[in-house]
């Protein structure tokens, strides 16, 4: 199939232009006395969103999963003489992500239909920029395009969580700021240090991570990156730190998880499904697209701290979760579990460890994006998320239950439905490397079991106690229809995983390709003479 | 996939249940339109009643291949696939399932058929009926897919299955607290056991694909085992490091899956709670399907047993230990259910017995007479407590034989059949056991196994005539009132009742008695149809050997039901005379032991606590989250109050301008 060239182009910005365009047309319409209806801006916001999604599944049908390199590339000249460019493209492993963000946004935006009382225009404006800033993320092949589009992201978020968020807000919003910007900026001090060291090596600055089709310019993969024996910043080691502690903190790896909670449970419903569904993706992500690749041996240095944070995530993130009283509360600390076993994956670095764990990411976020609106769904019921307020539930709202267990199975791994795929290659991929590992984290699948079910039991089943639960009306249309939306990939990767794992075994072998040309690289380049280098 | 003999009528068998449950999820779940009553019942019995029909054919098919080479296959598509690692959607129709698929899809049907009148009389909300019935086709489904899977991947998707139907099954009457925990209780104690089911998969995938095996489809697991068969493994030091085994090592694992799955010894507690469940759903899940899957899986690996005479002697142990534990405890419970609950696990311990003796054939023959005779204990006793009214004690039972004659003649068919009268079915499959233990001397201590099986064969003579005789013998202990209104189940009750009696009472003169006992060719037709796929350790067998044990067995049987008459209708008084006489001992067993009471002490109560206020409030709440990370961002802001003036507004700004210069200053480092 040929390609469009500027299809994805389109894809990442088309939200946010047309968010900017609402607020222009706003701004003149202010101007002459009047302003757009909220209608207008719901509308068109989902008009947009909905437009992005019909351009994605274009990407999906026109990505040809047997070839290896990226796809849907566009490359166009931003600051030449930094080597910043504009460098969009697409493999397996952003595509899946990408489909994930384009399906997850009209799905919040529905779902978040009347609930939004205040500053509508702010939130569509907001949520429109958010995805653009997602979907920038996973498109981006050049590392300083990256980063913006990695920071962009964090400003609609904050926002999201501190104005429309619970009675802590502010304190959350202000938490998941900081907590990401420390990691974030020490990235970037890193990505200079690679770029700087590839000027060094190459006369010329480039942040492009691959080169272009067709193009003999090199770019960062071909830049060495010493092990020893160089100044300490210019180390694998000490680069792959700065760019882990960025990625551990989006994850997150216990101990550096505490903003997780604060941000899930007061944000509003919308935010947590974004947040978990997709922004907790962008560490992974950053992984495999970068980390791995530019660092390879220092990569496999780190696998025993990386198993060892991960393990402990899986099984800390369990009891924790076990304990708590508020839903969304325990929702987000299953994540720190369920994240932990992406990572325990992720540094299995093997073929079944690398697809499990990606596979992993896409099915956490729409399971966990699924749970989030049913307890959202809950709170707009009943304004309490607390666990001993509900039981019952399932008398009077029978259909929110059966969804709701579905949901919790998927969650706990059960076979047939998504989680199971995920978890199942990611152990074993983890045995492959080290069976104890592998073991203990199967504990883990145990252990979802209980606070799941746990939980489920003192919400849906039980006698109506609380009078306040007698009369609680059963989903309404809207409702199912986000729902069942989120149901039929639940079930379709749990039948069928091919689908999307077929178009992850090219990448996926390609990364690990990559890191082992490049682990055996010991020497840097020949210094290429000025003349010979090619400027663009 | 060898593809030489396909069968593509296959897959229908568990497609047709799965496509009725999902008619009736739809109906259910999503459009809230319950179908007529009429129309889930023959969707429901039709599916059902339809894949019997399919498994008899495919049974046919199967008798038409000569012996030794009895396998029908059926590939679909792929399900997972990764690097080296590929698991298929595919069946396998070999002897060994095509017997499990005509018990669960025959003992199923009739039990569907049996829950129409159940039901009817059950049905405590509306819409329960329809509801009902989905479960229990997503649950054959599952399980027929468990038996029918090609590779053990697919089995564990039945084997999750058939849990997760258990669990919604028990916790069926959802309103009452007790139903949901226990329902929760079975799903989490057996995730336990499929903790040991999913490490011995991966262990065993491991080390195949080290030697170069990538396939999970059992056909090539065995034919590739034996390369690994020998293989040793370091155990680290903190657990004793010694060398191990592997085969023993994953047996072990695979075992303790089956003992979650089978409520065997430690983890049979879910069982006698899963009684809250509806009656029909005791007898099709809790005794004559699910709970056999663990046999069923320790013979369908019987290849890699045989490599492991340390699993096997550790499973032939729990097994007869678990057998004894049980029919200790049924002696003195008074819930109808609760009795037959503990008889199912003491009977699985049998299997388990035989399983870990190598007689892996006996096993099966067990399973399927178990299937017939307590599955129809379990419905003659749901027809009881609809007769009563709910009621379950034995206590406030007796002198019901009047009023309920095919629910009592049936019963005691059944009883006669667990107690092993002879040529009764259990008989058979008893005896077999008892003979392949008492030949079993690669297993340590196989003399000990013989007496403690020999010994449960009497108490389970016992108990089970103690519950006959107190339910439909003696004084009534009713009230006038309930008694006028007893009266027998509808047809659709006792029809089922009188069909598993038939196979209770005459199965194992049909399909397998010992050749010693009818003696003309290939009479155990049964067990020479399942041998060739089961790695059963031979011994040459006397047949006046089989004689003296059956006749001793026969004799223990004999003691323990003349004890019960004695006891419970000839000298009525007298055993609460021993109660008294045997006071804490009794209290202990009454009160099983307490192992409930201890698993909460000992595991839940301090694992909770340990989360929450250690975890939880310490680690997470108090140290990590307010001391670390809070001191950190007090101690900036502190620090940018009284250095940098302007940082009066607070925290963002101070620390945001304090990263901001930092990042400058390491970046113009970097560039000079």
């Amino acid at each position: 199939m040929t390609e469009l060239p500027d299809l994805l182009t389109y894809v990442i910005l088309l939200p946010l232009a047309t968010g900017l365009m609402l607020f222009a047309i706003d701004g003149v319409a202010h101007s002459a006395g009047g302003s757009l209806p909220p209608q207008i801006w719901r509308g068109l916001g989902l008009g947009a969103s909905l437009a992005t999604l019909v351009l994605t599944a274009m990407l999906w049908i026109g990505y040809d999963p047997t070839r290896i390199e990226m796809q849907f590339v566009a490359h166009a000249a931003w600051v030449p003489a930094l080597g910043i460019n504009w460098y969009v493209g697409l493999d397996g492993i952003s595509l899946l992500l990408i489909c994930l963000t384009a399906f997850l946004v009209p799905i919040v935006l529905v779902a978040s239909w009347n609930d939004v009382g205040r500053s509508l225009r702010g939130y569509v404006f907001f949520m429109l920029f958010l995805e653009t800033g997602m979907l920038g993320t996973f498109a981006s092949l050049n590392l300083l395009q990256f980063y913006v589009f990695w920071e962009l992201m964090l400003v609609p978020m904050v926002f999201l969580i501190g104005v429309w968020g619970g009675p802590r807000r502010v304190y959350a919003a202000v938490k998941f700021f900081l907590f990401t910007m420390v990691g974030s900026l020490l990235m970037l001090v890193a990505l200079v240090a690679v770029a700087w060291l590839h000027a060094e090596q190459f006369g010329v600055w480039n942040f492009d991570l691959v080169a272009v089709p067709g193009s003999q310019v090199p770019a960062l993969l071909d830049t060495f990156v010493p092990v020893a024996g160089a100044p300490w910043w210019q180390t694998q080691s000490w680069l792959f730190a700065a760019f882990a502690l960025a990625f551990a903190i989006k994850i997150p790896l216990v101990p550096l998880h505490t903003w997780l909670p604060d941000a899930h449970t007061e944000a509003p419903t919308a935010g947590s499904v974004l947040l978990a569904g997709v922004l907790l993706k962008m560490g992974g992500y950053g992984f495999l697209r970068f980390a791995f690749p530019l660092f390879p041996v220092a990569t496999v240095e780190f696998v025993p701290l990386f198993f060892g944070l991960a393990l402990v995530g899986i099984l800390y993130g369990a009891l924790v979760a076990m304990v708590q009283t508020d839903i969304k509360r325990l929702v987000a600390y299953s994540s720190v579990a369920h994240l932990g076993f992406v990572t325990l994956g992720m540094f299995a670095l093997n073929v079944e460890g690398l697809e499990g764990s990606v596979l992993q990411m896409v099915n956490h976020g729409i399971t966990t994006g699924a749970l989030f609106l049913l307890v959202g769904m809950l709170y707009e019921r009943r304004h309490t998320r607390e666990i001993s307020e509900f039981g019952g539930i399932a008398k009077p709202m029978p259909v929110f239950a059966a969804i709701f267990g579905v949901v919790v199975m998927a969650s706990i791994g059960l076979p047939l439905l998504n989680g199971f795929v995920g978890e199942f290659l990611i152990l074993l991929g983890t045995f492959r490397v080290n069976a104890w590992v592998g073991a203990a984290a199967t504990l883990g699948v145990v252990l979802a079991a209980v606070y799941m079910l746990w939980m489920y039991r003192r919400v849906v089943f039980g006698p109506v106690e609380n009078p306040e639960n007698r009369g609680l009306i059963d989903l309404g249309g809207r409702e199912k229809a986000v729902l069942v939306a989120l149901l039929i990939p639940i079930f379709w990767i749990g039948i069928h995983p091919e689908t999307f794992l077929k178009r992850l075994h090219p990448s996926v072998r390609e990364t690990l390709r990559v890191m082992e040309v490049r682990t055996v690289l010991t020497d840097p380049p020949a210094l290429a003479e000025p003349d010979d280098v090619v400027r663009r | 996939m060898n593809g030489a003999n396909e069968y593509d009528l296959l897959h229908w068998i568990p497609a047709l249940p799965l496509a009725a449950a999902v008619i009736h999820g739809l109906c259910l779940g999503l459009w809230r339109q319950p179908l007529p009553r009429i129309a889930t019942i023959a969707l429901s019995c039709g599916a059902t009643g339809l894949a019997f029909v399919l498994s008899f054919f495919a049974l046919l098919a199967l008798t038409e291949l000569p012996a030794g080479s009895r396998v029908l296959q059926e590939g679909l598509f792929t399900w997972i696939g990764a690097g080296p690692f590929s698991a298929e959607v595919a069946f396998l129709l070999d002897p060994l399932s095509a017997v499990m698929i005509l018990i669960v899809s025959g003992v199923g049907f009739l039990i569907h058929v049996y829950s129409i009148g159940y039901m009817d009389a059950d049905a405590r909300e509306d819409k329960g009926f329809q509801r009902f019935f989905a479960y229990l086709n997503l649950f054959t489904f599952s399980m027929l897919v468990l038996v029918l899977a090609d590779n053990l991947l697919l089995m564990f998707l039945g084997w999750e299955g058939v849990g997760l139907c258990s669990y919604l099954l028990i916790g069926f009457w959802y309103s009452d607290e007790w139903n949901a925990y226990c329902g929760s209780k079975a799903f989490i104690v057996n995730r336990i056991g499929d903790f040991g089911f999913l490490v011995g998969m991966f262990l065993l995938f491991w080390a195949l694909q080290d030697v170069g095996s990538g396939s999970v489809a059992f056909l090539e697991l065995q034919t590739a085992f034996p390369l690994i068969a020998d293989q040793m493994v370091q155990l680290p030091g903190w657990l004793g490091g010694a060398q191990w085994k592997l085969a023993t090592l994953i047996g072990l694992c695979f075992f303790l899956g089956a003992a979650g799955k089978s409520a065997q010894l430690p983890l049979y507690v879910w069982l006698p709670d899963a009684m809250a469940g509806p009656t029909p759903v005791s007898a099709l899940i809790h005794a004559a399907t699910m709970v056999t899957a663990g046999v069923y899986l320790i013979c369908r690996m019987s290849f890699l047993y045989a490599a492991a005479p340390g699993a096997s002697a550790v499973i032939a142990w729990v097994g007869a230990l678990t057998a004894l534990f049980a029919a200790v405890v049924a002696i003195a419970q008074t819930d109808i259910k609760k009795v037959l609950a503990y008889s199912t696990v003491s009977q699985l311990g049998y299997m388990f017995l035989a399983a870990g003796c190598g007689a892996y054939g006996a096993a099966i023959w067990h399973l399927t007479t178990h299937a017939w005779f307590k599955a129809l204990l379990f419905l003659a006793a749901g027809s009881v407590i609809l007769a009563v009214h709910h009621e379950q004690d034995i206590d406030k039972m007796g002198g019901l034989h009047r009023f309920l004659v095919w629910t009592r003649l049936t019963f005691l068919a059944g009883v006669l059949a667990i107690a092993g009268a002879p040529y009764f079915s259990g008989f058979f499959s008893k005896d077999e056991i008892l003979l392949s233990v008492h030949l079993a001397d690669h297993v340590p201590g196989h003399a000990a196994l013989y007496w403690i099986a020999l010994f449960t064969a009497g108490l389970t003579a016992f108990y089970m005539f103690r519950l006959y005789f107190r339910i439909f013998f003696g004084e009534s202990r009713m009230t006038r009132d309930q008694q006028g209104s007893i009266q027998e189940s509808p047809r659709t009750v006792t029809i089922p009742l009188i069909v598993l009696a038939i196979l209770a009472v005459a199965g194992g003169v049909v399909f397998g008695p010992s050749e010693a006992f009818i003696p003309i060719e290939d009479a155990n037709s049964f067990g020479n149809f399942v041998a060739p796929v089961l790695a059963t350790v031979h011994h040459e067998v006397e047949r006046s050997l089989e004689w003296q044990l059956a006749a001793v067995a026969t004799l223990v049987a004999f003691l323990g039901a003349a004890l019960a008459y004695g006891l419970y209708v000839v000298r009525p008084a007298y055993p609460a005379k021993i109660r008294r006489l045997l006071g804490g001992v009794f209290r202990l067993v009454e009160g099983r032991f307490w192992i409930d009471e201890l698993y909460d002490r000992i595991l839940v109560q301090p694992l909770v606590k340990l989360s929450d206020r250690v975890l939880y409030r310490g680690l997470d709440a108090r140290l990590l989250d307010d001391m670390v990370i809070g001191g950190t961002a007090r101690g900036i802001r502190a620090a940018a109050a009284d250095m940098l003036k302007f940082a009066q507004s607070g925290l963002v700004q101070g620390y945001l301008f304090l990263m901001l210069v930092g990042t400058l200053a390491i970046i113009g480092y970097l560039a000079f």
